[in-house]
């Protein structure tokens, strides 16, 4: 298997991939709501967007069971969206609002939720692989089923820590699913640039992962690749390995003049653009209706409508409250203490959404 | 000349880069993206890609190529982009960098520098907000710089290239964008005094790098009060200029320490100590200190500003020392 590509079979069900659609509409039309609030001022610090690289987490996150786990990187509003964080929840904590995710305390490079299994949000690359490695020792250790997924950036195989948690995980054949979400650039630092062997796949298949490399601006073919890996680590088969293929269409932050590539290459990947490779696959096998399309739309821009309100209806928390979560607090707040329960902002995020759109 | 803190850094380099051809810069994303923080844009077009040298991610690696090639009679200037990223290649500043000249009896020189941005302030969140200077500056073995002016933004870094150990560079992330008239022909300075950038004889307010800024607003209110501050910046953080220090104690009798790093553990403990210890009974009041709040940096604005250092709690710290005591 290592190596090669996996191709969807085509015969998915309309209705599914129409769901598959919609999840990544939701993905794109709240980042481009975020590059629009932080142009506003509204949101601040580091912004990295993921327009480009949806099909990813839409075909890895349909392929997840609730009580598995995420890790992800400081591009993750998508992948935390997708498995379930009110939009609602994630723009407040962007605002830096106590009714956010983490109360303000994360901002966008750090969501996380309990509820969700949703465990980061982390903004040292490679810095999660380790803990997905722990999070699925375990799970191994407690003889649960559950799969832990740890996405992460090209950019992460060059560090020490990468080989260390592949290497651990198929040691100790642990639940891990690795994807890599390969871009071709670490901000401007081109693969070519920083690999001696660009094959990625091939570096986890040196530590005895069964790796495949997947077409990322496929969303059926990401998913199918997806769940066959997850049944697999699920089913006892340790870790699984992805190197999922994709292209992000927009500067790595706010503050990237984009002197590292040209227009030309980003305007042909743009012509593989996820969203509307599946709605022309979709609307050329007769299962998406003009009056269908506009309805997604309508519906993803109605989450991201209402998740503006929420945000901007929320508040600053008290100063006073400035030193708490250092350490954990002895019968106090409830919901923090038990680890799992999904944080009153959140839920409320979620209330205010009213129907929730895409939970696994 | 007008310039900016970011293009003192990089004229800086520049001159290095002229002057000796052992000089070379790497990191990550220092030539195609320009730097993360812009200071080396332009200089891969002029110096090319082996001394504007991109690496892969990999801190610990790169870091101990550049101890490895300062070993082999290069002169690297190490860029780490945040001093966040740096605790992955700890091992090797600690471990290697500080330590091969004692344990090779003197036998092997690391000339290395590292610069890294440090500091909070931008609303970056707990992983991209850390100010562990003070923590280097534990370290036997390693000069630690903290240029605050463009002067020092300037200069320091040629002399740092002199020096045969290692030498870290710690440039505040707010510093950056702080313009302002720099010498045509400013050129290297000493890295082992610390410099009183205004004197004053009623308090002495003893910061370095990114706050200095603020304590010198702090002083110009406390003055509108009555109380002449004087504003020592510490320079070098490692190894302290004692001298300096309790000469400026022995004119005010009182101080006050300012230090974006925790309180606990920190530069300004390891500073007050040195002033009880040597000048206790020049102190007309107990030293006092402002530092950020024992926390993780928050990103919400509000949060964010209330755990550091800020012109308020500086000015009412100068205050407090200044009513104490006799
Ligand atoms: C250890 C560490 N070094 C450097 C950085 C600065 N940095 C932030 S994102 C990034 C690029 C990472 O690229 P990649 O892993 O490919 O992820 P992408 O941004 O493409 O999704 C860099 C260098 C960091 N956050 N952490
Ligand atoms: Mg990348």
């Amino acid at each position: 298997m290592t190596g090669t590509s996996v191709r969807h079979s085509g015969s998915v069900d309309a209705a599914h991939s129409r769901h598959l659609l919609l999840q990544m509409l939701r993905v794109r039309q709240l980042e481009e709501k975020c590059v629009e609030l932080y142009s506003a001022a509204k949101i601040r610090g580091f912004l990295h967007v993921y327009i480009g690289e949806e099909a990813v987490a839409a075909g890895v996150m349909t392929s997840l069971a609730p009580e598995d786990a995420v890790v992800a990187t400081y591009r993750e509003h998508g992948h935390a969206l997708l498995r379930g964080v009110p939009a609602g929840a994630i723009l407040a904590e962007m605002y830096g609002y106590v009714e956010g995710c983490c109360r303000g305390r994360g901002g966008s490079m750090h969501l996380f939720d309990a509820g969700t299994r949703f465990f980061g949000g982390n903004a040292i690359v490679a810095g999660g692989l380790p803990l997905a490695v722990g999070l699925a020792l375990a799970d191994k250790m407690a003889g649960r089923s559950n799969v832990t997924v740890c996405f992460f950036g090209e950019g992460a195989v060059a560090e020490g820590t990468f080989h260390e948690s592949i290497n651990l995980a198929a040691l100790w054949q642990l639940p891990v699913l690795f994807c890599c979400e390969n871009n071709l650039y670490a901000m401007g630092t081109a693969l070519v640039r920083s690999e001696s062997q660009t094959d990625i796949a091939l570096k986890a298949a040196a530590y005895e992962i069964p790796a495949w490399a997947v077409d990322g601006m496929d969303v059926l073919a990401v998913e199918e690749a997806a769940r066959r890996a997850v049944d697999a680590v699920r089913s006892g088969g340790g870790p699984h390995f992805l190197e999922l293929r994709t292209y992000r269409f927009r500067a790595h932050s706010m503050f990237d003049p984009e002197r590292y590539r040209t227009k030309e290459e980003v305007a042909r990947w743009m012509e593989r653009d996820p969203i509307t490779l599946l709605r022309a696959a979709l609307e050329t096998a007769g299962q998406l209706s003009a009056a269908e399309w506009e309805q997604l739309q309508a519906d993803a821009q109605a989450e991201v409508a209402a998740a503006v309100d929420f945000a901007e209806a929320g508040t600053p928390e008290p100063v006073e409250e400035l030193t708490r979560f250092v350490y954990s607090e002895p019968g106090g707040d409830e919901e923090l203490r038990t680890g799992t329960a999904t944080r009153a902002g959140t839920a409320a995020a979620r209330r205010h959404a009213g129907k929730t759109t895409g939970t696994p | 000349m007008k310039s900016s803190y970011r293009e003192a850094l990089r004229a800086g380099i520049r001159d290095a880069m002229i002057r000796d051809e052992r000089v070379f810069l790497m990191g990550e994303d220092v030539g195609a993206y320009g730097g993360s923080f812009a200071v080396s844009l332009g200089l891969l077009e002029e110096f090319g890609p082996d001394r504007i040298r991109d690496t892969p991610l990999s801190e610990s690696g790169f870091v101990g190529a550049g101890i490895g090639a300062a070993l082999g009679g290069m002169r690297p200037i190490v860029e780490i982009m945040t001093v966040n990223f740096s605790l992955l290649a700890l091992d090797q500043i600690v471990n290697n960098a500080a330590t091969l000249l004692h344990m090779s009896g003197g036998q092997f020189h690391v000339p290395l520098v590292i610069r890294m941005t440090t500091g909070a302030g931008r609303q970056l969140g707990a992983q991209h907000s850390h100010s562990l200077e003070g923590w280097y500056a534990h370290i036997p073995g390693l000069r630690i710089l903290a240029p605050a002016t463009l002067e020092d933004a300037r200069g320091m870094l040629w002399t740092a290239l002199q020096d045969p150990d290692p030498v870290l560079i710690f440039e505040h992330g707010s510093l950056y964008n702080v313009a302002g008239e720099l010498d045509d022909d400013a050129g290297p300075v000493d890295i082992s005094t610390a410099a009183i950038r205004r004197p004053g004889k009623d308090v002495s307010l003893i910061t370095y790098g990114g706050t200095l800024p603020a304590v010198l607003d702090a002083a110009d209110q406390l003055a509108a009060d009555g109380i002449d501050a004087e504003v020592l910046d510490l320079r070098t953080l490692r190894p302290l200029d004692d001298a300096a220090i309790l000469a400026s104690v022995a004119r005010t009798h009182r101080a006050v320490i300012i230090d974006e790093g925790w309180r606990s553990g920190s530069l300004s403990a390891e500073v007050s100590a040195r002033i009880t210890e040597q000048a206790f009974f020049d102190l007309d009041a107990p030293v006092g200190r402002v530092c950020s709040a024992e926390v993780p940096i928050p990103y919400a604005k509000h949060l964010e500003l209330a755990a550091l250092p800020s012109v308020e709690r500086i000015v009412a710290a100068a205050k407090a020392t200044a009513g104490a005591g006799g």
